[in-house]
């Protein structure tokens, strides 16, 4: 077998995928048929996976991908000079082509895998700070971040004298503009926001948040985690510096995502890690590094996963991130209807800008009681603090339910959910 | 669901209302008790009068489960001795991660805690309360209303 056909460069096997984009409906029962665990019974009942915020499900051609490599490619990458190491390289920069497309960054070498956008975000509060922050600068996040997007941001400025600043968040779980102007001064040196609440299911200005930061030459950093998966990403036409992801949020493997940077940030910043790879020459005296994007990718990464990530790009891209976002919204606007006028139900943020993120309160029931009797319904829902213990410290609870929709999601999915949630009241009544 | 294994009927009834849920103002044993995962919280307060739990009670926020778990707690341990006590929570323990069936030991009302051994994520909830009550029993008697320095958290 060559490379060129290879299963894992194929772009779509699925049979009728082609026809779908053609047919130009959203066919969400064949789109459910390309994932195998959709047929899984939960406690004999079928699988209504509402929990994608969390991971989301992998088709079978990602999931291919990933055993295809290691049954016909498999060798370490940028190294072997045989014909499976070229078949290995060539794999995962092609991966690396796919993201740049899906994202439209200018360059290839912009794309960096790391493990996800926790690395991703890691890596550049370490790498950049160490360039940047100085004793007294200010680095600039919200209310509403995850705790991959503050943490991070302590350790840097702990270990550089900097200070962390957080632009609070409203009632409805927003951000208001002006509040996000006035946080910003002549020490800020970084901005670094979340696109889509994780818990909140808000989607924030990031194009305008770019230009008022820009306006004053700070850089910013956009987690694109629960964006990505969910709507069409331009990183030139947000403007932002550095946007960070993750494979298994987009029907990808756990265990690799992306940083993009821009170019010449990327040139000036010092490396993260050290090995192999990322060096063009090493003596004990002096190390001279490797170009971009290598710089930034010490060690033999996850090639496969990185392979089937570029499957599961292919995946996205053949249904189209436009499709995708209709079709989700019309899931929200149905959990909308279903929600909104229920008795006993407090839903935790009321953006207006709002991605397919439900996260609720039940009167006198725990989240993790709502959570285990839903799975005995077959319904797979997230409780806790969604690694966002500020928003749920601002919003007063020490936890929330939350469902999250995804692309194989249908209406009559929502429907189970919200007679399941009857059931659960009934229950503790 | 209303045949579930971990929602028995009594479990449900101590979680909406729950017994000895109060400060004990004669409690000469306090301790905090947190599970980090889902923010639950309990305080245990305890009368002990030579080894002898008097008087206990609890207060706090959490899931069905743990709130139940607490509120039997308080039930079946009162009068008890230290040793008995002891005794009691080894056997509560085994009951909730499987070690042990319900019937085999004479467990009273806590046997309708038998089905939290089919959820090991909350196996924690269930134990919070007594991990908490240990952590008082074994502190230093304190003045009253001086909590353990660290809270309690669970496996």
């Amino acid at each position: 077998m060559s490379a060129n056909q290879a299963p894992i460069s194929a772009p779509l096997p699925a049979s009728n995928a082609g026809e779908r984009r053609r047919a130009n409906a959203y066919d969400v029962e064949a789109i459910r048929r390309d994932f195998p665990i959709l047929r899984e019974l939960i406690h004999g009942k079928p699988l209504v996976y509402l929990d994608n915020a969390n991971t989301t499900q992998k088709p079978e051609l990602v999931i291919e991908a990933e055993a295809g490599f290691y049954r016909h490619d498999c060798s370490n990458i940028h190294r072997a000079v045989y014909l499976l190491g070229e078949r290995a390289t060539e794999a995962y920069e092609g991966a690396r082509r796919k993201a740049q497309a899906f994202i439209n960054a200018a360059h290839e070498y912009e794309i960096i895998f790391t493990r996800g956008t926790t690395e991703a975000i890691n890596l550049v509060a370490s790498s950049f700070s160490r360039m940047t922050l100085q004793p007294g600068d200010e680095v600039l996040i919200t209310g509403m971040e995850h705790h991959s997007n503050i943490v991070p941001w302590q350790l840097a400025c702990e270990s550089t004298g900097a200070k962390l600043r957080v632009v609070p968040i409203t009632n409805e779980g927003e951000i208001v503009l002006e509040d996000f102007e006035r946080s910003m001064n002549a020490r800020t040196k970084l901005v670094s926001v979340v696109h889509v609440s994780n818990a909140l299911g808000t989607i924030n200005p990031v194009k305008t948040i770019v230009e008022m930061a820009h306006n004053r030459g700070i850089p910013v950093l956009v987690d694109g985690a629960q964006s990505t998966p969910h709507q069409p990403i331009d990183v030139q036409a947000l403007g932002c510096d550095f946007f960070a992801l993750s494979s298994h949020k987009m029907y990808g493997p756990t265990g690799i995502g992306v940083l993009y940077g821009r170019g010449e940030l990327l040139e000036k910043m010092p490396p993260y890690q050290g090995g192999g790879d990322m060096i063009s020459s090493v003596t004990f005296e002096k190390t001279l590094y490797n170009d971009l994007p290598y710089k930034f990718e010490a060690g033999t990464p996850n090639i496969a996963g990185t392979v089937a990530f570029g499957a599961a790009i292919d995946y996205l891209t053949t249904i189209g991130m436009d499709r995708v976002a209709a079709h989700e919204a019309t899931l929200l606007e149905h959990a909308r209807r279903l929600f909104d006028g229920m008795k006993g139900i407090r839903i935790i943020g009321a953006a207006r800008e709002r991605g397919g993120v439900f996260s609720f309160m039940l009167d006198g029931v725990h989240p993790h009681d709502v959570a285990t009797l839903l799975d005995a319904e077959g319904i797979a829902v997230r409780a806790g603090h969604h690694c966002a213990q500020p928003v749920m410290d601002r919003f007063g609870v020490p936890a929330t339910t939350r469902a999250s929709f995804g692309l194989y999601n249908t209406t009559a999915e929502i429907d189970a959910l919200a007679d399941g949630i009857e059931k659960v009241k009934e229950m503790f009544r | 669901m209303s045949q579930h294994s971990l929602y028995q009927e009594m479990i449900l009834d101590h979680s909406k209302r729950p017994r000895n849920f109060r400060a004990l103002a004669e409690a000469n044993r306090k301790a905090d008790g947190f599970n980090r995962l889902c923010g639950d919280k309990v305080t245990v307060f305890v009368r002990l009068e030579g080894d002898v739990i008097r008087d206990l009670s609890f207060q706090g926020s959490g899931c069905a489960i743990s709130t139940a778990s607490a509120s039997l707690l308080t039930e079946v341990l009162k009068g008890k001795t230290q040793a008995e006590a002891e005794r009691i929570f080894h056997k509560f323990h085994d009951l909730v991660t499987g070690k042990s069936h319900p019937e085999a030991e004479e467990m009273g009302k806590l046997a309708v805690f038998s089905g939290v051994s089919e959820y090991p994520a909350r196996v924690k909830c269930a134990s919070l309360a007594w991990h908490t009550l240990q952590a008082a029993l074994h502190q230093e008697p304190a003045a009253t209303g001086t909590a353990a320095p660290q809270p309690v958290s669970t496996e």
